[in-house]
């Protein structure tokens, strides 16, 4: 079954041998279908490429509605890479591995 | 039969609160022209291009409704931080900042930079909903501006996504039961880019700039409001350091008191020609004339004899400084240094191709509104015609007789006949706007030009028809008694020739009878 999505903090496994660390944060809006999708499919997509050197927050809106200023939410889900830079932001459930990849700088264009 | 009777009654019942509630946005002739407001619980396109005031509009309606009716108010807007909106209230004389610090507003500023985003799937703008809520909710507002929306289109990819979006954003809305005000920019050929009329359906308001002679002049005009009459016509507004000021010409009706008052024109045989008084307080009164006939100097002994009988007057200028006019009207024995120290004269020049019609309106009204005025003049009229034409100039005077006579305000117009123009002229055109009509004339002969006036119209009153010669002297105007010769009326030298011969034939006749 699935983790409850909000607060969820995952790191991967091993030890920081690469050189750039990942920070990611994630919102998604309650546990509806698509937020579910969004949150399978960033974990896969980080397990395979990312292995040990990333930091993954979950956070729901519907229950932390006042975060959703700061980060400047509108669509959602939304995957925001705050590190490395540049900051990016990938809007939607996270299916298309293709466009995050390039999102997250792991494949160039 | 008794248990039917109850039936019309729940039925006149359900349809009264079907009746449509509206929401006043405090600014007046949008007031007016809306027949009470916005409609109460759903949301309003304001479309226009850039820079027409959509923005000034819908801030003013949030502001106002905190102001005025102690409705709390949401800011979303997606074009400018909320420093520059508080920056851009603040010229307008809209404290926004205290609002928000007791939490009668909040201002939410979206700020998206397109080259960070991109679509990894599917998505909705819950987000969105949620930030709106959230504000909505923590200061229980109960209006809400969204300005201007269709940025969301240049900011996020998927637009048929957006568009649904959307749509389903003004349901939500409307289930918030908020009044809302939505912006946005107009498109080629509809009202605006990403045809959001189709959504915000109750109603839609178009902003519009149009340059003729290179004035820009305002309009707003409601293309629709369901469920609502309303005014049609493109009204004319103008924004300024108060806001948006917009005077619908239907505002002021023709309902108003006729007053039985009479008030001097200031010249004493003036007076007589109008039946003994003068004219009805609350009138309107055109002096027109070729140009030195004295147009001035009437207005100026109609303000000097307010101010002696200690009532408040405006004098509004086109033409002179209000220097220019004390020192001129001195040479005349008006001493308008007098009337101006002790507060009871006003003197307002404008130079009329400094704005455009609308804005000299509004100029007009707001020192009126100040002073308190019982008679007010402007001099000349038809230095308006520089920017304007007759049709815009006689609706502008059809709203400021109007405003005027509610308030039995009299007023006196000065009016440039052009030389070689029929003696009518272009004063004809106003003349269904005016009570009374005084008509100013150079008389040539003899070889020399004389002034000579005659009372074209005056409403109920019974006035002279005749024509007689004025002189201006170092007292004022000097109305001269009506000599006829052989020609009719004489003037000047021959009018003094005929008035001593007869005086020599009464002192003879004296003699002959002695």
């Amino acid at each position: 079954m699935l983790d409850p999505p909000s607060g969820v903090i995952s790191t991967g496994g091993g030890a920081s041998s690469a050189p750039e660390q990942y920070l990611l944060r994630l919102y998604v809006a309650g546990t509806t279908q698509r937020s579910m999708t969004a949150i399978i499919n960033i974990r896969k997509i980080c397990e395979e490429h990312l292995g040990g050197r990333y930091v993954l927050e979950v956070i729901d809106l519907y229950q932390q509605p006042q975060l959703a200023n700061g980060d400047q939410i509108i669509a959602l889900p939304t995957l925001i890479k705050k590190l490395p830079p540049p900051l990016r932001r990938i809007i939607g459930d996270l299916s298309n591995t293709e466009k995050v990849l390039v999102g997250l700088d792991l494949r160039a264009l | 039969m008794a248990s039917q009777h109850p039936k019309p009654a729940s039925a006149a019942a359900s349809r009264s609160s079907e009746a449509l509630c509206k929401s006043l946005t405090g600014i007046k002739g949008l007031d007016t022209i809306t027949g009470g407001g916005l409609p109460t619980g759903r949301a309003t396109l304001v479309c226009g291009g850039a820079g027409t005031g959509k923005s000034i509009l819908a801030m003013e309606f949030l502001y106002r409704g905190i102001a005025e009716f102690d409705e709390p108010g949401v800011l979303m807007t997606f074009e400018e931080s909320p420093l520059d909106v508080a920056q851009n209230m603040h010229s307008l004389g809209f404290d926004v900042q205290s609002m928000v610090s007791s939490r009668k507003m909040v201002m939410d500023c979206v700020v998206l930079d397109p080259e960070e985003v991109l679509e990894g799937g599917s998505f909705n703008l819950e987000g969105l909903f949620i930030r709106l809520g959230q504000a909505i909710d923590s200061i229980g507002a109960k209006r809400v501006v969204l300005d201007t929306i269709d940025s969301l289109f240049s900011c996020l990819p998927n637009p048929a996504r957006i568009r649904s979006e959307l749509h389903r954003l003004f349901r939500w809305l409307k289930d918030k039961g908020v009044t809302a005000i939505v912006t946005g920019e107009s498109g080629m050929d509809t009202y605006t880019r990403d045809g959001l009329e189709e959504y915000v359906s109750d109603c839609v308001i178009l902003l519009t700039v149009s340059v003729s002679d290179r004035m820009a002049s305002r309009f707003l005009r409601i293309i629709k409001y369901r469920g609502s009459d309303h005014g049609k016509n493109e009204y004319p507004f103008v924004i300024d350091g108060r806001g948006i000021a917009l005077f619908p010409i239907t505002a002021e009706g023709l309902d108003w008191q006729a007053s039985q008052d009479h008030i001097s024109s200031g010249v004493k045989k003036l007076d007589q020609m109008l039946g003994g008084a003068g004219f009805y307080q609350g009138s309107t009164v055109l002096v027109s004339g070729s140009a030195g006939t004295g147009k001035s100097t009437f207005l100026a002994s109609f303000i000097n004899a307010a101010c002696l009988r200690k009532e408040r007057a405006i004098y509004i200028s086109f033409e002179e400084s209000p220097s220019q006019i004390v020192r001129n009207m001195n040479s005349i024995g008006i001493r308008f240094e007098q009337h101006l120290e002790q507060g009871l004269l006003r003197i307002e020049s404008y130079r009329c191709t400094q704005c455009d019609l609308e804005q000299h309106l509004l100029n007009i009204h707001r020192v009126i509104e100040e002073f308190l005025p019982r008679a007010v003049v402007i001099d000349p009229i038809t230095s308006l015609s520089d920017i304007s034409s007759h049709l815009f100039i006689k609706r502008m005077l059809a709203k400021l007789t109007g405003l005027l006579r509610t308030r039995g305000v009299s007023l006196m117009l000065g009016s440039l006949t052009p030389s070689g123009a029929t003696p009518e002229g272009t004063s004809a055109s106003i003349s269904s706007l005016i009570d009374s009509w005084i008509f100013l004339r150079e008389i040539e002969g003899d070889g020399e030009f004389n002034r000579a006036l005659v009372i074209r119209k005056s409403r109920g009153m019974n006035h002279s028809n005749k024509v007689r010669e004025f002189k201006i002297t170092d007292d004022g105007i000097d109305i001269c008694e009506v000599i006829y010769g052989a020609t009719g009326v004489l003037t000047g030298r021959a009018r003094q020739l005929q008035s001593a011969e007869r005086v020599a034939e009464i002192k003879q006749s004296e003699i002959d009878a002695g």
